[in-house]
């Protein structure tokens, strides 16, 4: 054996612990700028341990000083080499307020087309509702199909009781963490390739078709927009937004031939990805409570008239939000 | 093809291992984290019934959305702040790490923490296992997807070079023809397994150790022909730390110095 162990050891730990120091540090506080002089201190530590490590792979004799020395130099290469962005600090109103809305901005064509998968379900709902007679036990959920439009308004608006009493907030508690729930589950079935998210979204889409026309077709149409817009107004968008980060993550599995590696791609749609994921959760949090707070009390207790205002209220403050929030860098 | 360890080729031509963390152990670390879950919900909710005890609907609410909220940003907010670990990962010396050995992005901890909800289908992660099966690197659907891996980051203890040294007199040293036989015989295998003993001599039973530390001088004995004169009423564990000065040292040097 051609290596002096002991005196290996001896000489060279010194630098190995300077060296796992400094990693400690930048763990601990990974925004930490170094000086030149510091970086060059820890790019000299690195390739000193490299160096040691290259050594002590030549002689078998000590496998525990050379596992720890992978490991460190592990970590070390870890931080030496990195050429990414520097890791983000978690900031969660920056990331609805600023990320959310640029995000958005910048994949607007995934928007568009989940749009368009939720519309084509839309229309294929609609027309199926209105040509096929036995199409509404089929499409429209249970409690929805058990009664016509008009005998479901004529109960809600006749109605003396609050069936929602005392149970309002786990209402809306059971529909936020539901809707992210399916919403999430939309995003992350981009694994798919986007076919998983296509088809949950033109699924929804083929429902709530179906559901428009229903109402529409027996002529409850302000009862339906009194109804839905208040929480709608946000849900459907939040919902095509779930799709569109589905759309991002396939869309970067798939390439576009541009000769990007797939770990690049990945790299720059996780990050809007995430912020996607963020608003779109925010946004069915309002949904929620709105479903549960004012779409669900109809005529005489709130106006028709008040809902569909507030609901283009809202419809309105989103647009706004999603093209002006965050234009500052 | 090494399910055991990814191998990673530094540009200055050095060659590393991760070594990868098996099912096994992700399963244990998932139970630990869902337990820290359940038991954070569970206490959440405690407080949130004695805040808001009057209104009991809301007090539900809150806990179900906060509970949920939890379940959710737990994996994400953790690996995120502490470099790829959660309370499981960090209990077991687990660590996700990126594939090629770099620094972990936000961005990866999202995507892998999104894609949990495919990953979990229909029960216990089935399709996440199945991935992880199939695939290179124990890597389930997230992971591949965000370019990750998880590792095994149990931390041994850093080498002590004092575990090696020797001050007290050593009855092989001077001797050339005895030296060039350790040095020939002796196995890097065998130098390793007795670093080892001397390393871990603490942490062994003192019954193990007596019995360890024979079985090696006898060995050693054996293989270098050393007369019995030479070890006569040495004991065999100083009879190891002799010969290993001999094996680790370089030829000529008297004793270890630094």
């Amino acid at each position: 054996m051609i290596l002096d162990l002991p005196r290996f050891l001896a000489s060279e730990r010194p630098f190995w612990s300077e060296l796992e120091e400094w990693l400690d540090r930048l763990e601990t506080d990974p925004h930490r700028t170094m000086s030149l002089e510091e970086a060059r201190r820890l790019h000299y530590l690195h390739q000193r341990a490299s160096a040691d490590l290259a050594r002590i792979q030549s002689s078998a004799a000590e496998p525990q000083t050379r596992a720890w020395l992978e490991a460190l130099v592990g970590r070390a290469y870890g931080e030496v080499h990195e050429t990414r962005d520097r890791t983000h600090r978690l900031r969660p109103l920056r990331l609805f307020l600023h990320d959310f809305p640029r995000a958005f901005r910048r994949r607007a064509g995934a928007f568009a087309l989940a749009c368009g998968m939720l519309l084509a379900g839309t229309a294929l709902g609609s027309i199926a509702l209105l040509v096929d007679d036995g199409a509404r036990e089929v499409v429209l959920p249970a409690e929805l199909a058990s009664l016509s439009p008009s005998e479901r308004v004529h109960d809600e608006e006749t109605r003396r009781t609050d069936r929602l009493q005392g149970q309002r907030s786990r209402f809306s508690a059971m529909l936020m963490t539901h809707n992210t729930r399916i919403a999430l589950f939309c995003l992350a079935l981009g694994v798919t390739y986007g076919i998983g998210t296509a088809i949950l979204l033109f699924h929804n889409g083929v429902v709530l078709g179906a559901v428009a026309a229903d109402y529409v077709a027996d002529g409850q149409t302000r009862f339906l927009l009194g109804w839905l817009l208040p929480h709608g107004i946000v849900e459907l968008p939040a919902i095509a937004i779930a799709g569109q980060a589905g759309l991002v993550l396939a869309s970067a599995l798939l390439g576009r031939g541009d000769g990007t590696p797939l770990r690049e791609r990945l790299a720059v749609a996780g990050r809007d990805v995430g912020a996607l994921a963020a608003g779109l959760a925010t946004l069915l949090l309002w949904a929620g409570l709105m479903e549960s707070f004012l779409s669900q009390h109809h005529e005489p207790v709130l106006p028709y008239a008040l809902k569909i205002g507030i609901g283009a209220v809202e419809g309105v403050l989103l647009v706004l939000f999603l093209s002006l929030a965050g234009r500052r860098p | 093809m090494s399910r055991d360890a990814v191998t990673i080729r530094t540009p200055e031509g050095i060659v590393f291992a991760l070594p990868l963390a098996g099912p096994g152990a992700r399963f244990v670390a998932w139970g630990v984290d869902l337990a820290c879950v359940g038991a954070v919900g569970s206490l959440l909710a405690t407080a949130i019934r004695g805040l808001l005890g009057f209104q009991p609907d809301i007090a539900e609410a809150v806990g179900a959305v906060l509970y949920f909220g939890l379940s959710i940003l737990y994996g994400l907010v953790l690996e995120w702040v502490w470099r790829g670990q959660t309370l499981g990962k960090r209990l077991v010396g687990l660590r996700v790490m990126d594939e090629e050995g770099r620094r972990l992005q936000p961005s990866q901890v999202v995507v892998r923490n999104l894609l949990r909800s495919i990953d979990v289908l229909p029960i216990f992660y089935l399709v996440g296992g199945a991935a992880m099966l199939a695939s290179r690197h124990w890597q389930r659907l997230g992971d591949l997807v965000a370019c990750t891996i998880v590792v095994r980051a149990a931390r041994t203890d850093p080498p002590d070079p004092d575990a090696l040294r020797s001050d007290k007199y050593n009855s092989l040293r001077g001797r050339p023809r005895i030296e060039a036989r350790l040095r020939q015989r002796i196995s890097p295998a065998e130098a390793a397994l007795a670093v080892q003993a001397i390393v871990r001599r603490d942490a062994i039973e003192p019954v193990a150790r007596v019995a360890i530390f024979r079985r090696l001088a006898q060995r050693f004995v054996a293989a270098a022909e050393i007369e019995p004169a030479l070890f006569e009423s040495v004991p065999d564990e100083q009879v190891v730390r002799n010969v290993l000065e001999i094996v680790l040292t370089r030829p000529g040097r008297a004793g270890v110095s630094t």
